[in-house]
């Protein structure tokens, strides 16, 4: 990501463009994973965040560096919407000492810190609270808070508790869930009353929008003003982005509880073909994009050789502490 | 020096905590304009402004997690969970965020928190407003347990675990809060060494909050029987200072560990545990007083019996060194 930064330009096109880039990142990133954990070098299991990264991505276009984000344990796309380098997150995904949390955390728990990052949740709606609180640091710091969620989240009392207390605290907060259609296997409208969720905003008086999710436009502009409402002050905003995972739910999910025909409209739906066409449309080239793709595969399988290349931590010279001294 | 109140040790701590680091907020449920349902908070609000101090929705989870996050990005959060039965609503956010933290993210930063809540049986609350959550929190690394036993004890254990940088469990035996003492000698107490609250040289009593002025009563009373019990203040089960107990056992050989809660999963058994391991040469008795194992009962006849009060400990003694009363 850093090479495609580092030519960015000014100009709202070519800062699309980028942000087309680092979607191309988050699916190269997963393509790896799904490869690398068939060949038996990820551990445990994973998430993939393949399908949904148009709305990591429009978020982050409208934060600023120094704003926070939390994620999930299909974090991936999180953290690297929000900056977290490919090589240090490929990393930690092996097991490795190089990765950005020195292999301790995994593919569920990334943290990154120095990006903003501050963490990612394997309980659900975990998100949501730690986002909360980054909200309340965020008041005194003049910054905002996002926190990505799914919508199964959204049945947990983190949801509720956290919506509530954001309203009632007035809280720089940016509440943005990814409703994928499945909490694990169960469809939305089986496990969620009213299968409606922007409308669970309206009884905490939140303003919440539904987005479409695999729209990078509109997931940017619906997310720029949430942050700008927050940055002044307005409070919370509840964002509802619709959108579909590529993949089951973790590995070892073929995901058959899906019907054919729903997976090839949202395939034909892919959030990276239709930025694509729409960056063609607006003007870009086809060399501009071509350049950014070739560019983010050299990038990908650089950070997969520097992983695969590092060493795994040592148990014999592990020096963890329970406590911060 | 003049005496203190329990209560008022609480709140001097936060308040003098609170003007030495801006980064220090407290907040819960009635802890700002009502000052607190034991009135241990009032007028802090006043002192400090709504942005450092505030009440929260009754929200035991979001209030857990508001703090992590906060605690992560910048600030010193104190938060009250008003009974530490409601203590099983936070848990997600303590046990698998604040005492993660530090070890997953690869020492990136720390959880700065400390979440205090009111504890213990003997106040006819029955049995959801009467327990004691230290051991459901102990087996989780990460995490610290401090339970003062005085005044002085509760000042200066609270102001070090709001400098410290590690989340803390804080508890307060809700039977102390009216009780007065000394005021501290020192500012801070340092958390995970015990305290030798009396000492002796035929038995060791280690217990911690209430306990432990319950043990001190006793141990006047065992001394008109003519034995000498050590008392042995633990002031937190996470870190648990067993080097301490072991070296008191080294003197007295014996030892008793009293817990105000059940024997299976608790504190007690637990330390019973290390000390056979480790010092088991040093031991010629050593026993247990806990709680039945049922939940806390309401009715005064049936609570009074069940927490293991002064008397409890001066007939377990007199029983298990088969000493009769003088």
């Amino acid at each position: 990501m850093a090479n495609v930064q580092s030519e960015r330009q000014t100009g709202a096109k070519t800062s699309y463009l980028d942000a087309y880039g680092r979607m191309l990142l988050i699916r190269s990133f997963e393509t790896s994973m799904h490869r690398l954990f068939l060949e038996g070098e990820v551990h445990g299991t994973t998430h993939l965040y393949a399908g949904q990264e148009a709305v990591a991505v429009g978020v982050c276009l409208a934060l600023e560096p120094e704003d926070y984000a939390t994620g999930t344990y299909r974090g991936h796309g999180h953290a690297l919407a929000k900056g977290t380098e490919p090589g240090a997150l490929i990393a930690e995904m092996l097991g490795r000492a190089t990765g950005v949390c020195g292999g301790r955390a995994g593919s569920m728990n990334v943290i990154d810190l120095e990006h903003g990052l501050v963490g990612c949740y394997g309980i659900v709606g975990g998100s949501i609270a730690a986002g909360l609180g980054a909200a309340l640091s965020s008041r005194r710091q003049g910054r905002v808070a996002a926190a990505f969620f799914g919508d199964g989240a959204t049945n947990q009392g983190y949801f509720h508790e956290c919506l509530n207390m954001a309203k009632v605290m007035s809280l720089p907060f940016v509440a943005v869930c990814e409703n994928n259609f499945y909490a694990e296997f169960t469809p939305l409208a089986d496990a969620t009353a009213g299968a409606n969720i922007a409308a669970r905003a309206q009884g905490y008086d939140i303003p919440a929008v539904v987005v479409d999710g695999n729209d990078l436009w509109a997931v940017h502009a619906a997310a720029a003003e949430a942050v700008a409402r927050a940055r002044s002050g307005g409070g919370p905003t509840l964002l509802e982005c619709h959108t579909y995972r590529h993949y089951g739910h973790s590995k070892g999910d073929p995901a058959p509880y899906r019907p054919k025909e729903e997976v090839e409209r949202w395939l034909e739906r892919d959030p990276l073909k239709l930025a694509r066409a729409r960056l063609l449309e607006d003007g870009v080239g086809e060399d501009q994009l071509v350049a950014v793709e070739e560019q983010v595969a050299a990038q990908m399988a650089q950070a997969v050789q520097s992983a695969r290349d590092a060493a795994y931590p040592d148990p014999a010279v592990d020096a963890a502490t329970e406590f911060r001294a | 020096m003049s005496a203190l109140e329990f209560r008022t040790a609480i709140r001097d701590a936060i308040a003098e905590e609170l003007e030495r680091d801006e980064d220090v907020v407290f907040f819960g449920e009635d802890v700002a304009v009502a000052g607190g349902v034991f009135k241990a908070t009032p007028g802090l609000i006043e002192r400090f402004g709504p942005e450092r101090v505030f009440d929260t929705p009754i929200s035991e989870l979001a209030l857990a997690g508001m703090a992590y996050g906060a605690a992560v990005t910048g600030m010193r959060p104190v938060f009250e969970i008003m009974f530490g039965d409601f203590m099983a609503l936070p848990m997600d956010s303590l046990v698998n965020q604040a005492a993660k933290f530090w070890y997953i993210s690869n020492e990136q930063g720390s959880v700065p928190l400390v979440v205090r809540s009111a504890v213990g049986g003997g106040g006819r609350f029955g049995a959801i407003h009467s327990q004691t959550h230290a051991t459901w929190f102990q087996g989780v690394p990460g995490l610290k347990i401090v339970f003062p036993s005085s005044p002085a004890e509760a000042k200066g254990l609270l102001k070090a675990s709001i400098r410290d940088d590690n989340p803390v469990v804080f508890l307060e035996h809700k039977r102390l809060y009216s009780v007065k003492g000394e005021a501290p000698t020192e500012e801070l107490i340092p958390i995970g060494q015990a305290g030798i609250a009396r000492a002796g040289s035929d038995l060791t009593i280690a217990t911690i909050g209430k306990s432990v002025p319950d043990a001190l009563a006793a141990a006047e009373i065992l001394a008109a029987d003519g034995v000498s019990a050590e008392v042995i203040d633990l002031r937190s089960l996470r870190p648990l200072d067993v080097a301490t107990v072991l070296e008191s056992v080294s003197q007295t050989n014996r030892l008793l560990a009293i817990e105000e809660g059940p024997e299976t999963g608790g504190w007690a058994a637990g330390l019973l545990g290390s000390v056979a391991a480790q010092g088991l040469h040093d031991l010629d008795d050593a026993w247990l007083l806990t709680t039945a194992e049922t939940p806390i009962p309401y009715s005064p006849t049936l609570e009074d019996a069940f927490i293991p009060d002064t008397d409890a400990i001066v007939a377990t003694v007199r029983e298990r060194a088969g000493v009769a009363a003088r």
